[in-house]
């Protein structure tokens, strides 16, 4: 693009001044931005709920809080970190590169789009003012069983319902922009095998989010009944059943954890090939397996409810299922392996942070492979060795791709260069703590600790105060986080139009700070052959 | 320093296998079939994990060390391979095939509890244990121990000596079993779902309120001793306070255990015929309630308002006896039923209840409560 037509959009089409700028816009950068900003603050508020916990558990003994509120940390940590934090950003992130990376202008329906998002601050000021309730916040885990989430449950749990089903109005509206924009906004030049992984990926989890937000908009809307209305779906006095809850649960559940991955498998899968100067290895065993995985996600659901009571066939056929995933998920890891092989790398932030995404998400692969053993999930099941399985794959996983992609993006999101050194330093103080948090917790399932407790006996007290020590530095990694992407938007250098050489994409073809407006005329056939990763 | 002392001994305990239990660092073994089968399956699925890592990582390992642009290294430019992508998609096939195999044969076995010889049914409560047996008459509640309860809020002194070393492991009516036998357990829940859970015998089961789950273990005689599990899932306020003690005793001593059993049962059952004074009842309802009610409304009867009222003044205690015992008995919301208690416990509870915190209610017999059934 040249200066003149980027002028010529700054002065017809920019952005409007001051603050309805950003309640108004409809521009899929903008609301990108604010998705991503929203996930950053839930992201520093679940945290900062995390170190509550990890403060209670530091040595044995109830020193600052009472139990129930304990459980209130717990059940609103997992709550916002899921569908405050995770999801908005990936959401965010999706705004701003598909539409960039399929040569779109914008996304299919802006208006909805501008509407989804301003959904969400709404959804997570719902959700947090139940914390100043009288009977306090919902204190029933993440997964609120029935019947302690219905007629064992504060009166803030009303709240929480609303709370989620606006999350989900959000989260569903989200899903169908999206696949309104790939497939009907992707430049007519591009087919659906020249897209970016990042994009087919995200049109996978698109699916899922379809398919699995409107069960869980059913379950809570039958708590809301149990609860208000005299019906009995979850309470065996009237019939209904409290196993029921958790199949109608993990129904959602699990495809939810896929929503969760998917668009990370497709953010690592740009980020290698860049800074292995080399193309992506298995394009289309790459878009298979992402596909097989989610369709996989549908069918395993039962694997969270082993202890039940399930039939022993259900048992037989539910631990099959979910053994059969690590076969797609194996190919992927492989296939970034190979994109590494005889590569000429470099390790700039963004490649660390993949890099390790892919170490430390295979080790929760294998924890996950253990669990999926359902004779041995007897052991393991509501210990710390399930909070240590999904930490590895939620925070080594989801949030390490969520940070790789904006070191990786922000050059183009800004136009500035973030500072490398720091980064650096951020890096090795975030592995290193987020290990020292979360590896001992493997040890302290295995000997025996349930999840989801306030205090814990003598014997659980030496990995309890190293998790902690871990979780304390690894809370304060964020501060220097924060910090390089302030600095970075104020005093960041001037970036390249392709700051990584070797990186592939549209994306990078557009100004370094990409326009308000970009690809008002689709890109060429040529142009996009030779950005494709399946070259 | 300490705190290094024990990093630097978990490092070296990760080293070598024969520390592990030492540690804590691994699941047990336990004592019963099931549970050294599940180890066993563990330890295989561990060691597979193991060396898949090895192979993966080392490659990993090995190409950013040696493929970097910094040591010359020049970009190859392939990228796809078919045979490749069926190699890695054909061998863990094969390789979870064979970890299904074991799996499948220890979870039919474990599932399969027709070779029980008796029966104990277990009823999670907020936030308590309840075992009846049912062919012997027997039923009793085990609570958390009052010196673990005590060591909550107290010094590390109070809980390294809490229940010797067993601090919130600790109950005080213990669950007995006979060793050399085996046991059908019936798990169910009267609340919310609980979880009874003892790592040594592989037994976790969810008690449904409901329904009845139920599960086995035969523990082999020479492994007499005492063996501890909590409940594992959430269940509210108290949930890490809700633990499980067994004593697996020889058969003979069982037998004797059982016979005392059933002596106090039948006097706890004459007692319930009498008259009461309010001093008994009051000096009994003091322990019930400690034991019972304090959780949620506190040993001076304030409470935890709006969700746990206050006893002090409540309209409740102070009101007609027969809602109060009503109350009790059936529980409303988050206040849980109480019928499990034997009817001299409820009406020494209830009267210590009506006349204790400054209230002024009237004094509850037995026999109102038997009635009130």
């Amino acid at each position: 693009m040249t200066t003149a037509t980027a002028s010529h959009d700054d002065h017809h089409h920019g952005p409007e001044k001051g603050l309805m700028r950003w309640v108004k816009t409809t521009n899929h950068k903008d609301i990108g931005s604010l998705y991503m900003w929203f996930a950053f603050i839930m992201l520093l508020i679940g945290g900062a709920l995390a170190m509550g916990i990890r403060a209670e558990l530091l040595a044995p003994g109830m020193q600052l809080m009472e139990p129930q509120f304990f459980n209130s940390l717990t059940t609103m940590h997992g709550l916002i970190m899921v569908f405050g934090a995770i999801m908005p950003a990936f959401v965010g992130l999706g705004n701003w590169l598909i539409p960039m990376m399929v040569g779109a202008p914008d996304m299919a329906l802006p208006r909805m789009n501008n509407w989804s998002f301003w959904i969400l601050p709404f959804a997570g000021g719902i959700l947090l003012s139940t914390f100043f309730m009288e009977g306090g916040a919902p204190a029933f885990g993440w997964t609120f069983y029935a019947p302690l989430s219905t007629t064992f449950a504060p009166d803030s749990t009303d709240f929480f319902i609303f709370a989620v089903h606006l999350l989900g109005f959000s989260s569903i509206m989200g899903a169908i922009n999206i696949i309104a924009t790939v497939l009907n906004m992707r430049a007519p030049e591009m087919k659906l095998m020249d897209m970016p992984l990042f994009v087919w990926t995200w049109l996978i989890t698109s699916f899922l989010l379809i398919g699995a937000m409107p069960v869980l908009a059913g379950a809570v809307t039958m708590m809301l009944t149990d609860r208000n209305f005299g019906t009995a779906f979850f309470d065996a006095t009237g019939g209904g059943d409290p196993v029921m809850f958790q199949h109608i649960f993990w129904f959602f559940g699990h495809p939810e954890v896929y929503i969760m991955i998917l668009p990370a498998f497709g953010v690592v899968s740009h980020i290698i090939p860049t800074f292995a100067r080399k193309p992506l290895f298995g394009y289309s065993s790459m878009v298979y397996a992402t596909a097989s995985i989610a369709f996989l996600s549908y069918i395993v659901w039962a694997h969270h409810m082993f202890l039940t009571g399930m039939p022993v066939a259900g048992e037989l056929y539910f631990m099959y299922a979910t053994m059969l995933i690590a076969v797609p998920t194996g190919v992927k890891v492989f296939n970034w392996i190979s994109t590494m092989w005889r590569g000429s790398m470099t390790f700039e932030a963004p490649m660390l942070w993949a890099v390790s995404f892919v170490f430390l998400f295979t080790i929760g692969g294998f924890s996950g492979l253990m669990l999926g053993i359902a004779p041995a999930d007897i052991q393991y099941h509501d210990t710390y060795f399930v909070v240590a399985h999904f930490h590895y794959v939620l925070v080594t996983g989801a949030l390490w791709s969520i940070i790789a992609a904006t070191f990786y993006w922000l050059p183009k999101w800004t136009g500035k260069m973030y500072n490398e050194g720091l980064a650096k330093v951020h890096f090795w103080w975030a592995i290193i703590s987020v290990n020292v948090l979360f590896f001992p917790q493997h040890f302290l399932g295995l000997a025996g600790m349930p999840r989801r407790i306030p205090d814990y006996s003598l014997q659980f007290a030496d990995f309890n105060y190293i998790s902690s020590i871990g979780g304390f530095a690894f809370g304060a990694s964020f501060i220097l986080l924060t910090y390089i992407i302030i600095d970075c938007v104020r005093n960041g250098k001037p970036a390249e139009a392709r700051p990584w050489p070797s990186a592939k994409g549209l994306e990078w073809t557009l100004e370094p700070k990409a326009q308000y407006h970009s690809f008002n005329t689709p890109p060429s056939r040529k142009l996009i052959e030779q950005e494709s990763q399946n070259s | 320093m300490k705190r290094l002392t024990t990093l630097l001994s978990v490092l070296v305990a990760t080293m070598s296998t024969s520390v592990f239990a030492e540690y804590g660092l691994n699941m047990t073994e336990g004592v019963t079939e099931i549970s050294k089968n599940i180890y066993d399956l563990h330890m295989m699925v561990f060691w597979v994990c193991v060396a898949i890592a090895v192979v993966v990582f080392s490659a990993m390992l090995y190409s950013m060390f040696a493929h970097r642009k910094s040591k010359g290294a020049v970009a190859a430019q392939f990228h796809e391979s078919t045979t490749a992508e069926l190699a890695w998609t054909i061998i863990p096939v094969i390789i979870l095939v064979l970890m299904a195999i074991p799996a499948t044969k220890v979870l039919i076995d474990l599932e399969d509890t027709s070779k029980a010889e008796m029966t104990v049914k277990i009823t999670g409560h907020q936030w308590k244990w309840q075992y009846d047996y049912p062919e012997e008459g027997i039923s009793f509640i085990s609570n958390l121990a009052q010196d673990s309860k005590d060591a909550i809020r107290g010094t590390d002194e109070d809980r390294k000596k809490a229940g010797n070393d067993n601090y919130l492991l600790d109950v005080d009516n213990r669950l007995v079993l006979p060793s050399g036998k085996p046991i059908r357990f019936l798990i169910t829940a009267s609340d919310v779902i609980h979880n009874w859970w003892v790592p040594d015998f592989g037994v976790k089961q969810d008690a449904n309120p409901g329904f009845i789950n139920d599960a086995w273990v035969e523990i082999p005689v020479g492994n007499e001793g005492t063996y501890r599990g909590q409940c594992a899932e959430l269940c509210g306020k108290d949930h890490g306070f809700m633990p499980i003690v067994v004593d697996v005793v020889t058969q003979a001593e069982y037998d004797k255990w059982v016979s005392e059993q059933q002596a106090a049962a039948k006097a706890a059952a004459d007692s319930a015929n009498k008259t009461w004074s309010k001093d008994e009842l009051m000096a009994q309802g003091k322990s019930v309630y400690n034991t019972n009610c304090a959780g949620c409304h506190k040993v001076d009867g304030t409470g935890m308002p709006p969700v746990f009222p206050a006893m002090v003044g409540s309209p409740v205690a102070n009101g007609e006896a027969a809602d109060h015992i009503g109350l009790v008995l059936h529980g409303k919301g988050a206040m849980p039923a109480f019928k499990m208690l034997g009817d001299s416990d409820l009406a020494a509870v209830i009267t210590y209840e009506r006349n204790a915190f400054g209230n002024t209610g009237s004094v509850v017999q037995p026999s109102d409560v038997k009635s009130a059934r």
